[in-house]
């Protein structure tokens, strides 16, 4: 039985990684710690917490959008393009908004309608969307008027504007898991659909919202990271994708469905990992280190959870007979 | 379409009624004209065999399926399901064999998935937790209602489909094989509960193999065989020999085949002293070629892991295993099938089986590596299409079904034929055979405790689990006893006897039998 304070510990590995996280950065620099630098590590995660916040929606059901990056890219590249032509900024955005739901809704119809796998309905609309994005924006960077760089250093009730749309986001996601019918019954499909179907849930209903929502939280990902750098590249928002699935990994949700959460799962997962890309840069590490560390803590994460459940089924085993 | 719910007529005999449904498939007739009718109050047992047409019935009753022909009346009305939704609005409510529950998911959220009470469109928690208490009352499960699914036994699992039958309100409930994977305690307090139900009002169809339990707890019976009603009345006229005989449609005279061969004095199987704390203890055992050794025990008595742990699943702390001589305790499961051992596990849908892959594939599983020529151990199709075929004929499967069909839409019995022969192709020496005939019908029973029997005949060593005693005697040539995890006894056929046996199940005071069929 003294196995049960490993399993505590195990089971709070996502949090136990993030104090360690800030135990050895903090230690390495005191800049680290500065409520500045916190701050900062707050505002630089709004844009992947986001994206990781609807990837967890779409992962809850087993499924996957590897398309979330050139989404973002598309997105952003259709408002910056309004932007630029003198439309007002909101115009801009709505429409960003608009084609991440359509990008979704799309990717959602080839996967419910047309019955192809996630996986290569994704992929097909990561080159589908970059390729578009690049033709709108003839693959030239464009810088965005200042009125939108300053929505990003804006404040809201005292909270700057990125970090304000990120927790907004994320209550809303998280009640929407939590406290409602259809999030109850997200989880539901992704442990057994068919199981679902049968018990009366519209799991192609269910499967394609996850898609709208993933891309609307692609859009909106964009759109925060937009008013934080001031310009759209041609790679914007390129391998957003990756980050956005460790994240969500990192923070407990399983890639077979059913098993996750908004916060503090995905969320969790985000921070974390730009806490580290921040902590690195404070102690000047070298910059080709940043992939090793940050790929190194998402392999321990996995390598946990995956310690976890052996420990878990070893722990349930049933007994025979009392042993001493 | 919808009925109210509240419109009973008292002077409509009948809670349902089917008239003339009739069904085909490709051509195929699987229901020929089915009436018969099921009281308000009263429970309905449904038997046949695998095949029979029941399934099918049941999908049209609920919503799953369209009839051709015939109607059904529900409470004096017509009704006519389009969707699983027209079934749950009528009223009716359904317990699968194969429980539905999301183990993710707690109870309370299990129970309301579909229309949870919610305001503003947010779930009333507090409201679904005291409706969840009411109905896990009335089922009789104390447990609070936001524990999650998976922290629940099979028995509670089955009582909370219940529960969830419950919530609809339902004037009939259709229970398909409830009791299969119950302890006897668990079934005794279900049939209990069915009771208690039947006092409400609410009428049953109660559709198992385990024809004992329908004459014990169902007023009519209605046997169905090849998409007919062959028999129908009540409990009184029909015995169990009378309703198998109307399922297979010939009396059966022996349940169990007579082995031609008797055991040889050579030992296939040597098991020496095993243990695994807290799992089993001190286990030694042989089996001889062509003999059939039985395991009787009740659920929990450590049969199922001690299957486990001869095959190399689970470990083990001290102890000796040897095929023909040969010590395998420690190679793992597939050197130990090399070495002539095969195993079929309690639940074939999870571990025997790959659902998906078709007949053929299924069965030239356990053997393809033998059948692989070059260095490149490219597949020697030829050989296994053969392969196939000479088994194929050995085992018998349903004359419809093509090699390429998917296993999952075979029967249960058929399915069970399929991972039997899946290890004919390896030709084992010692087969561990853990519960062979469970959920399977009558007669695909009989031609289960045939195919044993011809491994046995062909010098192969049999290790039988079962939870039927009745079976063990009718098969084996001597059985053991465990219980916690040792063997309490060993009886020879000679002194085979239902009492002795179950005395030593229930060694040390552990009462009231616990998944024993006596």
């Amino acid at each position: 039985m003294n196995r049960k304070p490993l399993l505590l510990l195990l089971n709070n590995a996502p949090i136990g990684l993030f104090l360690l996280v800030f135990a050895v950065f903090g230690s390495l620099s005191a800049k680290f710690l500065d409520p500045q630098n916190l701050l900062n590590i707050l505002l630089q995660s709004s844009a992947t917490s986001i994206v990781a916040i609807g990837m967890t929606f779409v992962l809850l059901t087993a499924g996957v959008d590897l398309s979330v990056g050139s989404v973002m890219f598309v997105a952003v590249a259709v408002a910056g393009k309004l932007i630029f032509h003198g439309q007002p900024m909101w115009v801009g955005f709505a429409a960003a908004i608009g084609v991440g739901m359509i990008a979704g809704a799309v990717n959602a119809f080839f996967i419910t309608r047309l019955r192809i796998v996630a996986f290569i309905v994704t992929l097909a609309m990561l080159f589908v969307a970059r390729g578009f994005g690049l033709w709108l924006t003839k693959t030239r960077a464009m810088n965005m008027p200042d009125d939108v760089t300053q929505l990003g250093s804006s404040q809201l009730l005292g909270i700057p504007g990125p970090v304000f749309v990120f927790v907004l986001i994320c209550l809303v996601a998280h009640v929407v898991l939590t406290r409602t019918q259809f999030g109850r019954q997200i989880y539901a499909v992704g442990q057994d659909a068919d199981a679902a179907r049968k018990a009366g849930i519209n799991v192609t209903g269910i499967l394609f919202a996850t898609y709208v929502i993933c891309g609307f939280c692609a859009a909106a990902s964009g759109l925060v990271s937009l008013t934080q750098t001031g310009a759209v590249s041609p790679s914007f928002g390129d391998k957003k994708e990756f980050i956005a699935i460790a994240a969500t990994v990192l923070g407990g949700t399983s890639l077979f469905g059913g098993r996750g959460s908004v916060f503090p799962g995905a969320v969790l997962g985000a921070v974390l990992i730009q806490t580290v890309e921040n902590g690195l840069v404070i102690i000047n590490a070298n910059p080709y280190v940043y992939p090793l560390v940050t790929s190194g803590i998402i392999f321990l994460a996995v390598l946990i959870d995956c310690l976890r459940g052996q420990l878990l089924a070893k722990l349930n085993r049933r007994r025979i007979y009392a042993t001493a | 379409m919808t009925i109210a719910r509240n419109d009973i007529r008292a002077d409509e005999p009948s809670a349902l009624r089917f008239e003339g449904i009739s069904k085909s498939f490709f051509g195929v007739k699987v229901l020929k004209g089915v009436s018969f009718s099921v009281p308000a109050g009263h429970t309905l047992g449904l038997v046949g065999e695998n095949g029979a047409g029941k399934s099918t019935l049941m999908n049209i009753l609920g919503g799953n399926l369209l009839s051709d022909g015939g109607e059904m009346i529900l409470a004096g009305a017509a009704y006519r399901p389009t969707a699983p939704q027209d079934a749950r609005a009528a009223g009716i409510a359904f317990v699968h064999q194969e429980l539905n529950l999301f183990s993710n998911l707690s109870l309370a959220e299990n129970l309301f998935l579909t229309d949870f009470p919610t305001t503003g469109g947010l779930i009333r928690r507090s409201t679904i937790n005291q409706r969840t208490t009411v109905l896990l009352d009335e089922v009789g499960l104390k447990l609070p209602p936001d524990t999650l699914v998976e922290r629940l036994s099979a028995g509670e699992r089955q009582l909370v489909e219940i529960a969830k039958a419950l919530s609809i309100e339902p004037r009939l409930i259709i229970l398909d094989e409830p009791t299969t994977s119950l302890t006897a305690r668990e079934t005794e307090h279900l049939f209990a509960l069915l009771g208690r139900l039947r006092e409400r009002g609410i009428a049953l169809i109660y559709i198992s193999h385990a024809l004992q339990d329908v004459r014990r707890l169902c007023d009519d019976v209605v046997v169905l065989r090849d998409g007919e009603v062959v028999g129908q009345g009540a409990r009184t006229e029909l015995t169990v020999e009378r309703m198998i005989s109307l399922m297979v449609g010939r009396e059966i005279a022996q349940l169990f085949p007579k082995r031609k061969a008797t055991p040889a004095d050579q030992a296939v199987l040597v098991v020496r002293g095993i243990s695994q704390p807290g799992i089993v203890r001190d286990i030694s055992l042989d089996v001889r070629a062509g003999e059939v050794v039985g395991i009787a025990g009740l659920m929990g008595s450590g049969r199922t892991e001690l299957a486990r742990i001869l095959f190399g699943l689970d470990p083990m702390e001290r102890g000796s295993i040897e095929i023909n001589g040969v010590p395998i305790d420690t190679l793992s499961p597939r050197e130990r099938v090399t070495a002539g051992l095969a195993f079929l596990t309690e639940s074939r849908r999870d571990e025997g089986l790959c659902m998906d892959a078709s007949i053929a594939d299924n069965l030239t599983l356990a053997a393809a590596a033998k059948r692989t020529t070059g260095p490149a151990g490219w597949l020697d199709r030829q050989a296994l299409h053969s392969d196939v075929d000479r088994i194929r004929r050995s085992v018998t499967l349903t004359a419809t079904a093509r090699n390429e069909q998917p296993v999952k839409t075979l029967s249960g019995g058929n399915q069970q034929k399929v991972v039997l022969a899946k290890w004919l192709l390896n030709e084992p020496r010692v087969f561990i055979l853990d519960e062979p005939t469970r959920g399977i019908d009558v007669g695909a029973k009989f031609e289960v405790y045939s195919l044993i029997n011809q491994l046995a005949e062909r010098g192969a060593g049999v290790l039988m689990i079962s939870s039927e005693i009745a079976e063990l005697i009718g098969m084996c040539d001597r059985i053991l006893v465990m219980s916690r995890g040792a063997i309490r006894d060993e009886i020879h056929r000679h002194e085979f006897d239902r009492e002795r046996i179950l005395k030593a199940a229930l060694h040390d005071g552990e009462l009231a039998g616990k998944g024993l069929e006596t």
